[in-house]
Formats: C-alpha cells, sequence, structure tokens
C-alpha cells in the first residue's frame, strides 16, 4: 500500500520555445500551445511601437552617456517582451514594472519626462500610479511581484475583472520574493502574470551561475500553475501568450508564469563594462534574433508594410528622439521643501521641527 | 468566491464553512464594565474594524483556523468568513508584500508577523516598500497597512520568540511605530492605527496579553500619538514602554518606599515621539531614565536620551540614563530574568545618580 495522493494535474512546459516568427522572418512550424498569430494589424501596431521604444532607448542611452540622466538600464534587444506584454493589457489591469522596463511605460502612455524622473534624480517615481495602473518601477528586485499578486487578490475580493502582470528577470528569479509571490498566487488563484525576461545576464551574472534548471519556467509546475517558454524576441508570441495568461487569470482560473527568452543587448546600466564578462561574438550571435527586423521581413511579406510604412515609421521615432531631448535638456523644477511634503499622511510636530532647519538654510543661502 | 462544502482538505484556502458562522459579532460593544485581557481588547478591536470597514483584511500565518497563535484574531475567520480573514502561506515577506498590493488596490490589510523575529524576513519590504511608497508617490499612493508583531520576552520563549525589534522601525522614517501596555490602550491604539492613512508597525508586548484590566469595550483612550502620564511624581520621570511600563510602575512603587517622588510615562506611541509631554515632565523632575528590554547599544533608549538632552540641558540635573536588557542576544528562558530589565536594576540605576547634586 502507498500513500494515497493524487498522481495527475502535472504538466511541465513544452521545451521548444513558443515561436511564431522565426529569425528569418518566416512561419515557425513550432507547437505553440493552442495559440494563434495576432492579426497583421495587431503586428503591425506592436512593430511601429518597438521601433519607437528602440529609438526611445537609444536616445535615454545617449544623453545619459551626456551626463543629463543619473545612470540608465536600457532594455534594448527586449523590445518584443516589453512591449508584447504591456500592449496585451487591458486599460483596467495593473502593471508592475522593474527599474529596466521603461519600454513598458512608455507604451502604456506614460509621458517621457515621468518615465525619467526617476533616473534624471528628481524624484524616486515620476508619475502618478493611479493615473496610468502602474506601479513604481521597482529597484529592489522581485519585490513588486508581491504588489502585483496581492492586488490581483484584491481585485478578486472585490470581484473587479483587473488582472496584473509583472515583469521580472532571471537574476530576479533567485530572490526569494519571486518564490514567495508565485506560490501566493497560484495558492490564492490570482489573476497575475509573471513575465520572467530571461536576458542572459543579471548585471554581469550569466544564467548558467544563476540557475541549474532546465528553463525558469519549468518552476511553474512547483507551484501548481501553468508556465510556458515563448520566444521572447517574437512579439507575436509574447503578445499571443500573455494575451491567453490574462484572460485566463480573468475567468478565475489563476496566474500564469511565462519565461520569455531574449537578451540584453547594452550592459546592464551606463556604468559598468560588459567587455569583462561576455565577448563581442555573444552580442553578434543574438543580432540574428532580433525582435524588428524579423518582424519587418515578415510584415513585408504579408504586404502589412511597405517602404513608405517603415519611413512613416521611422519618422515618428526621430519626432519621440527629439521629444526626449528636448525633455531632458530642460531642467526639472525641485523644490526642496517637498522632501517633507509626503512622508507621512498625519503631520508630524518634529518633522515640522526640521523643516523650520532647513528653511533657515535656504534663506541663508539665498534660495527662493 | 466559492464557499467550502466538504469539511475535509479544501481546495480554496479562502474558503470557509458557512455552518461555522457567526452571527457572535459586536457581543461587547457598550457592554458593561468587565475583566478584560489584551489579547480580548486586541481581538474586539479588529472585530469592530472589520464590521466598521468592508476594506478591512486580516491575514497572515494561522490567523484565521487557529485565530493565531496567541488567539487574538479568535473566531473572526467564522464570523466574517475566509474573504475578509485568512490563513496566508507561511513566509512573512510574502505577507507583507501581498498586503501592500492589496492596500494599493483600496483595502486596509491587518497582517500579522507570528513573532517579532519571525518578521525579519519581510524586513525589505516594509523597510523598502512600506515605509517609503506614499513618499516615492508623492502622496498618490497610501499604504494603510497595520502589521502586528507580538514582541519582548519574558514568556519563556524559546530562541527567536522574544525580541524587541522596535528600534529596526523607530529608525526607518514613513513608519508610525505605536505599542500598548493594558488592554484599553491596546484596543483604542489598534482601532486606531487601523484607520489610520499611515502604515503602522503595532508591537503588541507578548509579556502583557493576559493582564487583565476592568473596561467596557469600545473605549477610546488618548489620541495614538500621545504619551501618557501614569503616575505623578516630583524627583525622577520613568519613561517606558509595552512591557516594561509595569517595571516602572513596580519601580515607582518601589521608589515611593525609599521617599522617591517616581514620574511613570507610558510613550505608547514610539515614533512620533511626544515631545511635549515628555519634556515638560523631564524639565519638571530634571531626571530621567528609559526603560527597554531590547539590547542597550543603538537602542531606542539612546534616541530618547539624546532628544532629551539636546532639548532640555539646562534643566537636566543628571544624565539621562538607560536601563536596558544587556548587549547580548537575548538568552535562553532560564537565563532571561538575568537579563531582562527589573525593579532592582532600575532602582540601582537611580541610586547611581549624585542626588546631591
Amino acid at each position: 500500500m502507498t500513500i494515497d495522493v493524487p498522481t495527475t494535474g502535472r504538466s511541465l512546459p513544452q521545451l521548444q520555445p513558443i515561436s511564431f516568427i522565426g529569425a528569418d522572418g518566416r512561419l515557425t512550424d513550432t507547437p505553440t500551445e493552442g495559440l494563434r498569430i495576432p492579426s497583421d494589424r495587431t503586428l503591425t501596431g506592436l512593430y511601429r511601437q518597438m521601433v519607437l521604444v528602440r529609438r526611445f532607448e537609444a536616445q535615454v542611452t545617449h544623453l545619459t552617456r551626456q551626463g543629463r540622466l543619473a545612470t540608465y538600464p536600457s532594455a534594448a534587444g527586449q523590445e518584443a517582451a516589453e512591449v508584447g506584454a504591456t500592449t496585451a493589457l487591458a486599460p483596467g489591469d495593473w502593471l508592475f514594472p522593474t527599474y529596466r522596463d521603461s519600454a513598458a511605460l512608455l507604451t502604456r502612455g506614460v509621458p517621457v519626462p515621468e518615465i525619467l524622473a526617476a533616473f534624471r534624480g528628481d524624484w524616486h517615481c515620476g508619475f502618478d500610479p493611479h493615473e496610468y495602473h502602474i506601479s513604481p518601477a521597482a529597484t529592489p528586485l522581485a519585490t513588486q511581484t508581491l504588489h502585483a499578486t496581492g492586488f490581483a487578490m484584491a481585485a478578486k475580493l472585490k470581484g473587479t475583472d483587473a488582472a496584473t502582470l509583472t515583469f521580472l528577470g532571471d537574476g530576479a528569479s533567485s530572490e526569494g520574493d519571486a518564490h514567495e509571490a508565485l506560490n501566493f498566487a497560484s495558492v490564492w488563484q490570482t489573476p497575475t502574470v509573471f513575465v520572467l525576461q530571461n536576458n542572459q545576464y543579471a548585471i554581469s551574472t550569466p544564467l548558467r551561475e544563476q540557475t541549474n534548471a532546465t528553463m525558469l519556467a519549468d518552476r511553474a509546475a512547483g507551484y501548481g500553475m501553468p508556465g510556458l517558454r515563448v520566444d521572447g524576441n517574437d512579439v507575436a508570441a509574447v503578445f499571443a501568450a500573455v494575451t491567453a495568461a490574462l484572460e485566463r487569470g480573468r475567468n478565475g482560473d489563476g496566474p500564469t508564469l511565462i519565461e520569455a527568452l531574449t537578451y540584453r543587448m547594452e550592459s546592464h546600466t551606463n556604468s559598468d563594462d560588459p567587455t569583462k564578462y561576455r565577448d563581442a561574438e555573444e552580442v553578434e550571435h543574438w543580432k540574428q534574433f532580433d525582435p524588428i527586423d524579423r518582424l519587418e521581413k515578415y510584415l513585408r511579406q504579408t504586404g502589412a508594410l511597405d517602404d513608405a510604412g517603415v519611413d512613416e515609421i521611422a519618422e515618428a521615432a526621430e519626432t519621440l528622439a527629439a521629444s526626449v531631448r528636448d525633455a531632458m535638456n530642460t531642467e526639472a523644477e525641485i523644490d526642496p521643501r517637498e522632501l517633507f511634503a509626503h512622508v507621512y499622511a498625519r503631520p508630524r510636530t518634529a518633522l515640522a521641527e526640521q523643516q523650520q532647519v532647513l528653511e533657515a538654510e535656504l534663506a541663508a543661502a539665498g534660495h527662493a | 468566491m466559492s464557499v467550502e462544502t466538504g469539511t475535509d482538505s479544501t481546495t480554496d484556502p479562502t474558503a470557509v464553512n458557512d455552518e461555522t458562522a457567526t452571527a457572535a459579532s459586536a457581543s461587547n460593544v457598550g457592554s458593561a464594565p468587565s475583566s478584560v485581557t489584551m489579547t480580548k481588547a486586541l481581538n474586539q478591536a479588529l472585530r469592530d474594524s472589520l464590521a466598521a470597514d468592508d476594506t478591512v483584511l486580516i491575514f497572515g500565518e494561522d490567523v484565521g483556523r487557529l485565530g493565531g497563535v496567541f488567539r487574538v484574531t479568535e473566531g473572526l475567520r467564522a464570523e466574517f468568513g475566509s474573504n475578509r480573514v485568512w490563513d496566508s502561506p507561511l513566509a512573512e515577506s510574502g505577507i507583507i508584500g501581498t498586503a501592500i498590493g492589496m492596500a494599493m488596490n483600496g483595502m486596509r490589510p491587518v497582517v500579522e508577523m507570528q513573532f517579532d523575529a519571525y518578521a525579519y524576513p519581510a524586513f525589505e519590504q516594509i523597510v523598502s516598500h512600506v515605509a517609503k511608497m506614499r513618499n516615492r508617490t508623492k502622496g498618490k499612493v497610501s499604504l494603510p497597512i497595520t502589521i502586528r508583531i507580538p514582541y519582548a520576552g519574558d514568556i519563556g520563549g524559546v530562541e527567536h520568540h522574544s525580541d524587541s525589534s522596535e528600534a529596526y522601525w523607530t529608525s526607518t522614517p514613513g513608519l508610525t511605530v505605536v505599542t500598548p501596555s493594558n488592554p484599553a490602550d491596546a484596543y483604542s491604539l489598534l482601532r486606531e492605527s487601523i484607520a489610520s492613512d499611515d502604515p503602522v508597525v503595532f508591537m503588541e508586548p507578548k509579556p502583557r496579553y493576559w493582564m487583565k484590566e476592568t473596561l467596557s469595550l469600545p473605549v477610546t483612550t488618548a489620541a495614538m500619538d500621545r504619551a501618557q502620564v501614569l503616575r505623578e511624581g516630583t524627583d525622577v520621570t520613568l519613561l517606558a514602554y509595552g512591557p516594561t511600563v509595569r517595571t516602572a510602575l513596580d519601580s515607582a512603587e518601589a521608589g515611593a518606599e525609599h521617599g522617591l517622588s517616581v514620574e511613570v510615562i507610558d510613550l505608547r506611541t514610539l515614533s512620533p515621539f511626544d515631545d511635549e509631554t515628555v519634556s515638560a515632565s523631564v524639565r519638571k523632575t530634571s531626571r530621567a531614565a528609559v526603560i527597554h528590554e531590547a539590547a542597550q547599544f543603538g537602542g531606542y533608549g539612546a534616541e530618547v536620551a539624546a532628544r532629551l538632552t539636546e532639548r532640555n540641558f539646562t534643566h537636566l540635573s543628571a544624565p539621562i540614563l538607560r536601563i536596558a536588557g544587556f548587549d547580548v542576544p537575548y538568552p535562553s528562558p532560564k537565563m532571561e530574568e538575568y537579563y531582562l530589565p527589573t525593579v532592582e536594576r532600575v532602582l540601582d540605576a537611580l541610586e547611581s545618580w549624585d542626588w546631591e547634586l
């Protein structure tokens, strides 16, 4: 006699990453677990946004090198994951991003100065989370995955149909909070989608020194939730997988873990030196999987995109870049008194006393 | 959410059996004075908060079916259902992190860290997010979360069950830190903490859980950010909070036998600090000592002594003393009586002053 426990109900993700459009711009014959390729119209919109995002990242990185921003973590190369996942969200859904997800914020409509306020050093978060349904970008690793889970739990308790999506990386997948979030979300069956962007590096530490697992999506099985591995550079696959996962969550079927295989083309931020931990050949190798090139090829084949369309989008990207330059070349107004303004809802006498100290210092310095 | 119909294993941990739900709510509201333990007062504060506000949620380790290891949440799951009160997975960072998300979505979570030292896995979520979210978002996102932490020793607890972690929280801007010393304050301060739009670390003194007081609930005591003079005196001010308020009152009684007139102040809220009440007392008595269980070095008493000295130096006749636990890890049960600040240690400290000055 053996211990009587359930012996069914566990399934592992397929090994082959789900992909619709291969690196050559042609449809693949990869099994897609029931997902369907988005329409040409949707794909054209995704293409346009990826081009904008890439130009944005390049422009901000450039401005950071010029000293206009304190630091900047670029998601260049990860445009498909950023744009594909974010575009799948419904307006009422909430996004819980990390510091590397400015592209997602841009895609959701956050104005450039508000996205970059934190990196320029104006304030830790430059936008109103309630206005855009986006949590402040988390700088500590994986902490936001729990916020996404809790937010979705409240949505479930209130009976609203809001789902949540959180990004995390391969490095953050080692954090305890990532484990706790996946577990809580599955136990509570919250409508939460975890998009794990496996960009192969945590600053300088390669994936193989982060995990000994065959793939990170396998972890989902351990939490009793579905896991998918997608070609994170195929925006069609990302969009389809995230759309289906959000729908699953909204239908009351709980969370999903999606591992998006991608590659961080830039350094971690402007302040590290990637030549110390990876060689140029590896970067060249990944260029052949570029998310934008392949989609352009594909959409030209289907006739959804032509030279005029590509040129118009490139022009829009230049307009965006110019607006980024203008925004970052304009100094934001900061008010030192604001140090004290938002710490507590309930005013504190001792803090008011410290504010008087600052006021005196400002007056002595001739500050308005 | 679904309602559990079976009696065995449940697949939905947030489901509750309807039959166990009772309507015992508010049985003590407006009741005649009766003997109430601190645990009972806290339980009633939670019950009344749940009844008053639909957004109040209670979750944590064993707070549902069991009613918490100290029974502070006893009966609440049955009364309010498992959508309001439920057992979470055993992970403190997960509890605080998900409470943050719920608060962002309009809820008012009241979560329990089962023991003080077991709150440490949640340190990052509390310090980096609970404390900072409001400031980070320029007031757009408030986190009205109450984090209940049973703390302090003298209960014969094995290692990690007797810590006093207050200084970690009080040194973090953005947190309000409250600790009652008696059942009436336990009720009133917990109600006020839950209603507060600022996050509150609510520290419950374990050795006082079984302390009784004749009360009728609900009761409203002094406001959350006020210290309270519990005993008036003219020679020395003893500042205490949570578990050491009893020690201070006993010391005052013993001091009186030696001809010392001791004033005792219960700080009640550690952050913010009630400078007005405490400084007024210290200026009157010209001598003060602060008593806490936590180790002395870098402890909360250091802040109290420093700020009182800064503000009242010319009124002082003696240095402000810290009567605290020793600077060693919290000891095992048979050793704790040698560690904890006792009436004898308090009296010895008071005698160390040169009273002729």
